[in-house]
Formats: C-alpha cells, sequence, structure tokens
C-alpha cells in the first residue's frame, strides 16, 4: 500500500507538512533521480520507497532506479562494506577491476536523467564518471560509517567521492575529510512503518501473552541483534541488580541471521545467563515480525539500548516514539537521540542502567513524562518527514553551492 | 531617522554542513576555535537553541557541555556556560572569549591534557541557512505586535539571534525597525533583553508584553 503525504498530517503535524511545501516551491523545476544497489532489504530501501511517493505528493519528479550487478559484484561490494566499517578483509586488484567492469556496465546501460543525483552508499558511487558529460547535481549519500575504513578500500573510492558537488553523512562521527560540502543528515523513523505504527491494545496484549508475559508488571526490554557490541548480558547484569528494589521482568529479542556464527555463541550465552529466571525471556524472532516488535515495544516500561558500540541505532528513535524512556550506552547515535535525565538516561555500566532503571520503575509519573519528552524530541527530529525536508534542502542547496546564508527573496 | 519601510517577517530553514575537523583534546579543540570560520563558532553556541525545546535548563554552548562530558573539565565547562554570549555583537568578540577562557584554564600550573574517548571529539560544524520570506508583513507597530505572536520559533531565532550576531546587525531585526519608525524607547528595551537566559518562546512572550506594556502605558 502506497502511503501519502496527507497520511502524516495528524502525526507529524499540519505545520510540517506546510513547511514541506514551502521548501518544496523552491525545487520543484528539478528532478531527482536516486540510485542505490537494491530494490528491496535493507535500511536504504525501506527508507525510499517511502519518501519516493511523498515526494512526488510535493509535486517533486522523483524516481528511484537501482544499479544491476552480477553475484561477484555484489560480493566485492559487501567486503567493501566490512572494510569500510574498519573490519580486516582482503581486497584484492581482481575485487577492484570486478568493481571497475559492473561500474562500466551500469554506466552504459543506465539512464542519468535527473536534474539532481542522489546516488546512496558505495555500491553506485562510480556512475560520477558521467558528470561531466551529462553535467547534473550530484550529491553522494552516504549511509554507513567510513570514519575508520580500510586504506586501499578508501583510496579507491575517494577519487569518485571528490567528484561529487556534496556529499551526506548520518553523523559527524562517520565522515571522512573531504574536499566537497558535507552535509549531515540525521536517518529517521516512519511512524507509519508496522514496525511504528499504532496498535490496539488488544493486540499487544495477545504479543505480551503469546510470550508468557505478565501485562501487569513492569517490563524492561532491550530489541537488538545478538551481538557482543550490543551488550545484552550486560542487560541481564543491569535488569538483575534493579530487580532487588523492584519487581520486573525482562525480555531480550532480536532476528538471527542463519550465516552468523558469532551470532549463535552470543544467543547461547545470553540463555545460559538467563537459565533459571522465568522472567527473562529470550526470544529469536523470524524475520518480518515487525508488528510483534512493535508490540513487544509497546507493552514495555523502560526500553534499553545498552550498546558498547553504534552506529545511529535507530531502535531508540523507535522506542521513544513509543513514549518509552530509553536506557542507551552514551555511544553514537544513542547519545543524540537520548538526551540525558529528559528522554532517557545515558549509561557507561550495567550498575548505571540499573540504577537509572530503578529510579524510573520507583516513580512512574517520572517514567511517563520521560516518554513524552522522548515522543516530542523524536516528532521533532527523528521522523521520515523531517528525513524529507532534508533532502528537499540538499537540493537547494546544491543550487546555490558556496555560502553559508542563502537569502531567497 | 524615522522611515515609513514595512517589516517583513522572514524564516529560516538549515542544512548542518560538517567542517571537516575534529578536536581530540582541549589543546586542539583551541587551536580549531582559533582558525574555523565565524559561522561554526556560531553554530556550536546557538545551534542548541533549535534542536529541542524539552527542558529548561540546557547548557545551550556546545563547547561547555563537550568540555564537561568529554574532557572531563568541569571547571572550564561552568566558565565556557557562563560566557555572556548576549555582550558581543560580533564572532570575533565572541571567538576571542571563548579562546581567552580556554587558554587561562590551560595556563593553570596544575592543568593536565586530557583525550576524549575516540567516539565523543568535538566535530566542528556550521549550518547552510536558507531565508524564506514568509509572506508576513507589518505595516504598523500594533500590526507588527500582532504578527508577531503567531510566529514560529525558527523565525525568531532568525530575527532576534542571528542577524545580531552571526549577521553582525548589532542589534535584532526588530529593534532595528522599531527604532526607524521612531519609537526608540521601545526598541532599546528589546534589545535589552538577553535572549540567553531563556528559551524562544520565554523571549517571545516577553517582547510582546513590552508591547503591550507600550500601547497601554502604565499611568
Amino acid at each position: 500500500m502506497t502511503v501519502h503525504l496527507d497520511n502524516y498530517r495528524e502525526i507529524a503535524g499540519a505545520e510540517v507538512l506546510d513547511e514541506l511545501h514551502i521548501v518544496a516551491d523552491r525545487v520543484r523545476h528539478l528532478s531527482l533521480q536516486n540510485i542505490n544497489s537494491t530494490p528491496v532489504g535493507g535500511g536504504v530501501a525501506e527508507i525510499l520507497t517511502r519518501m519516493i511517493p511523498l515526494l512526488k505528493d510535493l509535486g517533486i519528479n522523483a524516481s528511484w532506479d537501482v544499479i544491476k550487478g552480477d553475484e561477484a559484484f555484489f560480493n566485492v561490494t559487501k567486503a567493501f562494506h566490512n572494510a569500510l566499517h574498519g573490519a580486516k578483509e582482503t581486497i584484492t586488484d581482481e575485487m577492484l577491476d570486478c568493481f571497475r567492469e559492473n561500474t562500466e556496465m551500469n554506466l552504459r546501460d543506465m539512464d542519468l536523467h535527473g536534474d539532481v543525483m542522489f546516488i546512496h552508499d558505495p555500491q553506485p558511487a562510480g556512475l560520477i564518471a558521467r558528470r561531466r558529460e551529462i553535467g547534473k547535481k550530484w550529491a553522494w549519500r552516504c549511509h554507513i560509517d567510513v570514519s575508520t575504513p580500510d586504506p586501499r578500500v578508501w583510496n579507491f573510492l575517494r577519487p569518485m567521492v571528490e567528484q561529487y558537488d556534496a556529499s551526506l553523512f548520518s553523523m559527524p562521527d562517520f565522515a571522512q575529510r573531504l574536499p566537497i560540502p558535507q552535509f549531515m543528515v540525521w536517518p529517521s523513523i516512519d511512524p507509519l512503518a508496522d514496525k511504528n505504527r499504532e496498535l490496539e491494545p488488544e493486540f499487544i496484549r495477545t504479543v505480551l501473552e503469546k510470550y508468557e508475559i505478565d501485562p501487569k508488571r513492569p517490563l524492561l526490554t532491550q530489541i537488538s541483534r545478538f551481538d557482543r557490541l550490543k551488550d545484552p548480558l550486560g542487560v541481564i547484569a543491569a535488569y538483575r541488580l534493579a530487580k532487588k528494589k523492584h519487581d520486573c521482568q525482562l525480555v531480550i529479542a532480536g532476528g538471527g541471521a542463519p550465516d552468523d556464527p558469532e551470532g549463535a555463541e552470543v544467543l547461547r550465552e545470553v540463555h545460559e545467563a538467563a537459565e533459571g529466571d522465568p522472567d527473562i525471556k529470550v526470544l529469536l524472532l523470524p524475520p518480518f515480525s515487525d508488528l510483534e516488535i512493535n508490540a513487544l515495544v509497546r507493552g514495555s516500561t523502560i526500553v534499553f539500548q545498552k550498546s558498547l558500540k553504534e552506529g545511529f541505532g535507530l531502535t531508540v528513535s523507535e522506542a521513544l516514539w513509543k513514549r518509552k524512556p530509553v536506557i542507551g550506552g552514551a555511544v553514537g547515535g544513542i547519545r543524540v537521540q537520548v538526551i540525558n535525565g529528559v528522554t532517557g538516561f545515558l549509561v557507561h555500566s550495567p550498575e548505571g542502567a540499573a540504577s537509572r532503571a530503578a529510579q524510573i520503575l520507583a516513580d512512574p509519573e517520572f517514567g511517563r513524562q520521560m516518554g513524552e519528552n522522548g515522543h516530542q524530541h523524536v516528532k521533532q527530529n527523528f521522523l521520515l518527514t523531517r528525513h524529507v525536508k532534508d533532502y528537499l534542502l540538499v537540493m537547494l542547496a546544491l543550487e546555490h553551492p558556496g555560502a553559508d546564508i542563502v537569502d531567497l527573496v | 531617522m524615522p522611515n515609513d519601510q514595512p517589516f517583513h517577517f522572514h524564516t529560516e530553514r538549515r542544512l548542518v554542513e560538517l567542517a571537516g575537523r575534529q578536536a581530540a583534546n582541549l589543546q586542539e579543540l583551541r587551536d580549531l576555535v582559533a582558525e574555523v570560520p565565524g559561522s561554526s563558532i556560531f553554530y556550536h553556541t546557538h545551534h542548541l537553541f533549535l534542536s529541542h525545546n524539552l527542558s529548561r535548563h540546557v547548557v545551550y554552548n556546545q563547547f561547555a557541555i563537550w568540555a564537561h562530558e568529554a574532557i572531563q573539565e568541569p571547571a572550564l565547562s561552568e566558565k565556557l556556560a557562563a560566557i555572556e554570549i548576549y555582550a558581543f555583537t560580533s564572532i570575533r568578540q565572541l571567538r576571542e572569549e571563548l579562546l581567552r577562557v580556554i587558554d587561562e584554564h590551560m595556563s593553570a600550573p596544575n592543568f593536565e591534557l586530557r583525550q576524549a574517548p575516540r567516539d565523543n571529539l568535538f566535530h566542528f560544524c556550521q549550518s547552510k541557512s536558507f531565508i524564506f520570506p514568509t509572506g508576513v508583513t507589518a505595516w504598523t507597530v500594533p500590526e507588527f505586535f500582532e504578527h508577531l505572536r503567531h510566529i514560529s520559533r525558527l523565525s525568531l531565532y532568525f530575527h532576534f539571534l542571528e542577524a545580531r550576531l552571526r549577521l553582525e546587525r548589532k542589534t535584532n531585526d526588530f529593534s532595528a525597525w522599531l527604532e526607524g519608525r521612531g519609537e526608540t524607547q521601545l526598541a532599546r528595551a528589546i534589545d535589552a533583553l538577553d535572549p540567553y537566559s531563556m528559551d524562544l518562546e520565554g523571549l517571545k512572550s516577553k517582547i510582546l508584553a513590552l508591547g503591550a506594556q507600550h500601547e497601554r502605558p502604565v499611568a
């Protein structure tokens, strides 16, 4: 089902939609072509699926195309992805050739027609080679953290990136020093997606009962992959400490990738740590569990995101949007979503997480107020509508390079 | 000299631009504060006014926040937060004051340079601002205050904070216009409001109260 701009009027506020129209008026004469590497799966495809109809509703001629590539190419780009994140990968000359060959094929076959081109992530970055020939405005939208990349991969990509008119990063911490303007565009959540939309209380209760959670007692939850960097064992330790002061239950839920041996190992450790406590539920959820995850968060009293290292960590905004106070590790994007003491607490240890959880459990009104603050914070900063506005402003920025104040009289 | 030009309300939309420079300790912060564009100094002392309005007790100066959270310098943090930004009408002056406070702190005999955690570096940013006409225009002083009641936070921010310091117009746009209308006393009373001691909603209420007082002077 296609969701339209008007569906966001009540949720985001009429003034937000008016603002989008005001900005769109200034770029309506420009077409916008987005290019990424996959039509489904992954955050980029998810956002573009939602965003393109909204841009069209605003009168922007927006389109989205996907590059082609053989299996070898996508293996190479996966290795690139890991290497850009700082993982050890062997990158051979053959792999670089494979990237070049597939880029050449796409350069030959693709219709690059936008007045403004948004190229998402490294896979299609080489399309910039046609910039001189077709003379459009090009922005490279980098959704990943390239702050500590494998130098071989970054040195390969960097000359491409430097030809763009601008780059877009999700956080300053993810960026590289580049000779082109770099804008910060936070990612966003879609309040109408299954993961976030309002649910009937009856449905929430059914999901809690399915997992034998008592809806009458406080519930602490962490939803994350089974990964050591999400510190699930620290969450269990925090829960045990908090429980000495206040009765509560704990859910640790996450998906598992079949090809992830570390995930299986972490899951085993979590089960072991939870053993003997019927109030801890460890749930390995299958793919497409968005509605159940939504219900588990809505049924919670407090949500943890006790990561030791984190990208942006949009699970925090997903919980704040549902008016849940979040206790998060003071790392990555958690720090901009959790305003310490206002929308939740930033912590550095299981002990810190436990004492903050106990504080909220002791004063439900305080927790409710934090949840309300969190909802407002997300409404102002992390909804899809804000993301759309930023993209429109990037289009405008590409039209007005240079000046830091642009007078649009 | 009095003029009869109308007041055009504007508003702004902004993108955050990364300066690509970061500091991992106080020395690096100091060197970059001396070097980055003025718009970056303005950004880090003003941006939080707009990012949320959930807490009345937030420190707006991001240099002060970083000094406290990343390099554990609470005394420096307090001194930076206590800088009276409203005393300055140019970024140059504000930059010099930041440097003076940092230099003084670093010259203390027991000063030790501490490194920030790798994931909490100070990333210098600036904003790229687009100024939009709202289409709202006031021809008279009463009309001006009536419109002011309905303007957005961003519009207030632009005319009061950006105009005065980032654009270095020396005073806010409202006072400049009222002064031109011959309303010198009212213009000065509004100019005397320190926006850094309140949030934007509080600032608007105070300006409106001054306007109401002006229309109905106390006998």
